[in-house]
């Protein structure tokens, strides 16, 4: 890539920094050069957003629908799987996969749902009603 | 408490990492493209069957920590690694560092680093930056692929220290051992190894998912995408192929590039004509890896979509297959003076 040719497409990336590319100059020698993005890795990355909402919106409507607990929207919401959600959760992952029943996940004991609630950074109330924070 | 530390920015964090705690004992003479080629950084592989963020598993360069690692060796340079268990001990650890006048590296998680913008904060768990210095509750955060130095708060550091999942950092937390002056000599040494490691790594381990036949591999499976997954899902199979190439950190081109400027720096030692036409050939591989993202793009925005579409991306990769199979025979074919 030459160095006039890095692009300069602002990402989300790029409003906060821009990132260093390697190019050649007119002699063919290696230089650095900044980038504020390139619009064929910004739409990439919305690609893989795109789905996640999708996947989202799909658990949400499965917990509506009584077919899962608020856990696979949570865990939708926070780009987990199961295995993940068992690492930071400390439960084993056929506990969580138990827990993704809605049946099951109604009679958990509070101190089980704080587990959960806590590492989705909401309250036990927020888990049960699928509300969401930032960060 | 701040210690005398230069931030340097890096397309790489673990290249910049290395480079950065390198200039920090002294040893002035290695960059980011010396410290990728003397740590064999270029790689490809593809690991079929299983999957991250429900897309393929796709890397452009090693494993997460052997470029540290490779490059303080070849260079005899001795390295302190710490894994802790306990999040008491990790931090109590880091502060005596600290203390004692010494900034370290630390593999941290990046989902909760709050420093990177929402769009980019996956579960991943080899991003590496610097800590080199306290003011009350803020550490001081040099992240090589920032372009000034940042800062979280000993609560967040702590929980990208301790994020979970595959490669769980546990608290990382690594440096150089200050030692003697590190010799021209001791350099072209370094990039002899390194090159070698790497022709090994591209041309020479058995099987076909990795180096230049794992490429290829991909290839021929990206021709079947098509059909295999379906269009949409096809598409998001090839946003992430074009993410693990150009995303943050790569320099451009999967590595590639980086590689070509690690070979112009190495001839500067060694003085073999051949390893600047080599880099020529490195610089054509990250050109046409690019042409294939574009490709890609085409694809997963909509714009493309036919079989043809799919059979000229893997083509690209094909192309890109013979190109570095040449580079790294070339490599494989120097004849070393020492």
């Amino acid at each position: 890539m030459k160095k006039e040719d890095v692009p300069q497409d602002v990402s989300a990336l790029g409003k906060i920094t821009k990132e260093v590319c390697y190019a050649t100059d007119s002699e063919g020698k290696y230089v650095t050069e900044l980038s504020k993005g390139w619009d064929v890795k910004i739409t990439a990355l919305d690609k893989a957003w795109e789905d996640i909402d999708v996947r989202i919106a799909n658990a949400k409507q499965k917990v509506l629908n009584g077919e899962a607990s608020p856990l696979l929207f949570f865990i939708e919401q926070g780009i987990m799987d199961i295995s993940l959600l068992a690492d930071y959760t400390g439960f084993w992952k056929w506990q969580i996969k138990c827990h993704l029943k809605p049946g099951v996940f109604k009679n958990l004991a509070d101190k089980k749902l704080q587990r959960y609630a806590e590492v989705f950074n909401v309250s036990v109330d927020d888990l049960k009603n699928m509300k969401v924070h930032g960060a | 408490m701040e210690l005398k530390f230069n931030h340097i920015q890096a397309a790489h964090c673990e290249n910049g990492v290395t480079t950065s705690l390198l200039k920090n004992i002294g040893v002035n003479q290695i960059t980011e493209p010396l410290a990728f080629g003397i740590g064999a950084g270029l790689f490809f592989v593809y690991i079929p069957l299983m999957k991250i963020n429900n897309g393929p598993v796709i890397a452009f360069r090693t494993l997460p920590g052997l470029i540290f690692k490779r490059t303080c060796k070849a260079l005899d340079i001795p390295v302190v690694r710490k894994k802790f268990s306990s999040r008491e001990k990790a931090e109590a650890f880091l502060q005596q560092q600290l203390a004692e006048g010494r900034p370290v590296g630390c593999q941290v998680g990046v989902y909760y680093l709050t420093y990177f913008p929402k769009e980019y904060r996956f579960h991943f768990n080899a991003h590496n930056l610097i800590v080199y210095g306290k003011e009350e509750d803020n550490y001081l955060i040099s992240d090589p692929v920032m372009e000034t130095t940042t800062t979280l708060t000993s609560y967040e550091l702590e929980r990208v220290r301790f994020a979970k999942g595959a490669l769980a950092p546990k608290g990382q937390l690594y440096y150089p051992v200050t030692g003697k002056p590190v010799t021209d000599e001791q350099i072209k040494r370094g990039i002899k190894s390194g090159i070698q490691k790497n022709v090994q790594n591209m041309l020479h381990i058995p099987g076909p998912i990795t180096g230049v036949n794992g490429i290829k591999f991909t290839a021929n499976r990206i021709k079947k995408w098509r059909d295999k997954l379906g269009l949409k899902e096809a598409g998001l199979y090839l946003a992430q192929l074009v993410r693990m190439q150009e995303e943050i950190g790569t320099g451009g081109g999967g590595f590639r590039y980086i590689y070509g400027a690690f070979l112009q720096e190495a001839y500067a030692y060694n003085q073999m004509d051949e390893m600047l036409k080599i880099s020529q050939l490195f610089t054509q591989s990250g050109d046409l890896w690019r042409t294939a993202a574009v490709q890609a793009a085409g694809i997963y925005k909509g714009r493309l979509g036919s079989q043809e579409d799919f059979n000229q991306m893997g083509d690209y990769l094909l192309e890109i297959a013979e190109i570095e199979k040449n580079a790294f025979t070339q490599l494989n074919n120097l004849k070393w003076n020492s």
